[in-house]
């Protein structure tokens, strides 16, 4: 075998620390774990990519973390599901351009035999009181995510302070805590998306839906340039353009997951 | 500054009492002390049937113990869950999600290290300790007594080591513990979580009660090692 030249081994060390320096940057979505794990991004994403030529890094956090991201400058553009947590952020002077563009519903799943009788009630607020009152076993997300957000207010228009050992805040995933619900046959709050991913692996079932406060709204906003200016703000703008665009609405709208569709696009109204 | 101000405000959740924070640093040292405590005598035991007997097998056995100090907490939660769960063989001791699961995992976690460290002070002690009480005429437990006391600094140094290995250890408490608030959150698991949320100054609040822990118990474990070699 022929010696590699001792120089030409001495350029490839200081070419890849150089490469991998130089690479093209991306720009950086923080999203939550429900539009990641529920497989939409990696649906519409390339298309994106496709058409405009950048690439799209996903970080999957909760809410409370990809605003935080955001609000530090370690992300370009957020795209998340907490309405009031946004126009705080958004008043705070970190983004720019908030635009609605889906919305996805929760369901409250819990064991089939139901011990606390909340099948077929179309009241969330009502069957969480009743969750309540027979202190059957409640995970709660309890990590400051969208779906923990939506949960706790609609345990203050059940008017109930959840508490006390039937109430199990976890700290972890939408996965996490659906296996969770499984195996300790408690009841849970999850997005839908993240459901149809989990559900075949679960002793659980969808026990209430439809309620209008069950709607999860997605609103997509620009990291404020004049916050960082660094930040890849028209990247930024680009990719909520496109999200928005009838092209990207209608890709949202066609996301199947087991035939079911997960996101209703709400940017671009029909005529 | 982000870190310096979170910091700061770690400072003052930690010295305010804030009632939270010391429930989940109280968990902690509940499960990992508990832990520790049923584990001891057994390794301690092992410990010393390795030491002293010779047997077929002995080898191997050293040697797993040795791979298995290098045993990652997600293997042993990953093991754990899939035995716990209401779905796997132990399912119906419905201990997922619990203390005890922790402890469990726990225990999995410091055995290999207490077995090798108590196994090599054991081994360095001078045999004559063992010879010299059992041809004074001592009984076996006596001299099993009088070997302890002579190795004990080197024990004190291996439940030292255990102790720092499980008291930070996050894989497995995440995964069969669930991180249930006032129940089954500890150090690092809710240092997990707060950084998840991005509320980084009770990650760091909790950080420190870790680091200086660590330091306390290096601190022991440097005293009690050089115990363990006398200068001579």
């Amino acid at each position: 075998m022929k010696r590699t030249p001792r120089s030409l081994f001495a350029l490839v060390l200081l070419l890849i620390p150089a490469i991998a320096w130089c690479a093209p940057a991306l720009l950086r979505l923080a999203t939550t774990t429900s539009t990641d794990n529920s497989g939409l991004l990696g649906d519409i994403l390339p298309a994106f990519t496709n058409s405009t030529g950048i690439q799209v890094q996903v970080i999957a956090v909760g809410t409370g973390k990809a605003l935080r991201l955001g609000a530090n400058g370690d992300v370009d553009v957020v795209l998340v599901h907490a309405p009031p947590s946004e126009e705080k952020w958004m008043a705070a002077g970190n983004g720019v351009n908030r635009r609605y563009v889906m919305y996805n519903d929760f369901v409250i799943v819990g064991p089939p035999d139901d011990p606390a009788g909340i099948a077929g009630t179309k009241d969330a607020a009502a069957a969480f009181k009743r969750i309540a009152e027979h202190k059957s076993l409640f995970i709660s997300r309890g990590d400051d995510s969208g779906t923990n957000k939506k949960e706790l207010i609609l345990w203050k228009d059940a008017g109930i302070q959840p508490a006390g050992h039937w109430y199990r805040a976890a700290g972890q995933g939408m996965g996490k805590v659906l296996a969770m619900a499984g195996e300790l046959d408690a009841y849970t709050l999850t997005d839908r998306g993240t459901w149809l991913a989990y559900q075949s692996k679960l002793p659980l079932k969808i026990l209430v839906q439809g309620d209008k406060r069950l709607f999860n709204p997605y609103h997509v906003m620009a990291v404020n340039p004049d916050k960082y200016p660094d930040a890849r703000y028209t990247d930024a703008m680009q990719f909520i353009a496109w999200l928005t665009s009838v092209k990207g609405q209608h890709m949202i709208g066609a996301y199947r997951v087991k035939n079911q569709q997960l996101f209703v696009p709400t940017a671009v109204t029909h005529h | 500054m982000e870190l310096v101000q979170a910091c700061k405000q770690a400072l003052v959740l930690l010295f305010s009492g804030n009632g939270d924070l010391w429930t989940i640093i109280g968990i902690s040292f509940a499960v990992s002390v508990k832990a520790i405590a049923i584990a001891t005598p057994i390794a301690l035991a092992t410990a010393f049937v390795l030491a002293f007997f010779r047997f077929p097998g002995r080898g191997l056995a050293l040697s797993t113990v040795n791979t298995l100090l290098s045993l990652p907490a997600v293997v042993v939660g990953l093991t754990l869950y899939l035995l716990l769960s209401r779905s796997g063989p132990l399912g119906d001791l419905r201990l997922l999600f619990t203390q005890k699961a922790m402890m469990i995992g726990q225990i999995v976690l410091c055995f290999p290290l207490l077995v090798a460290w108590s196994h090599a002070a054991i081994e360095a002690a001078e045999r004559s300790a063992w010879e010299t009480a059992i041809t004074l005429g001592a009984p076996p437990w006596r001299a099993v007594l009088t070997l302890l006391h002579e190795v004990r600094f080197g024990l004190i140094a291996a439940v030292i080591a255990g102790f720092g290995r499980i008291i930070s250890e996050v894989g497995s408490s995440m995964m069969v513990g669930g991180n249930i608030l006032n129940y089954t959150r500890n150090i690092p698991t809710a240092i997990a979580l707060e950084t998840s949320k991005g509320s980084f100054a009770q990650g760091i609040a909790l950080g420190f009660v870790l680091l200086f822990l660590a330091f306390g118990l290096n601190l022991g474990l440097s005293f009690f090692q050089r115990r363990v070699t006398p200068a001579s």
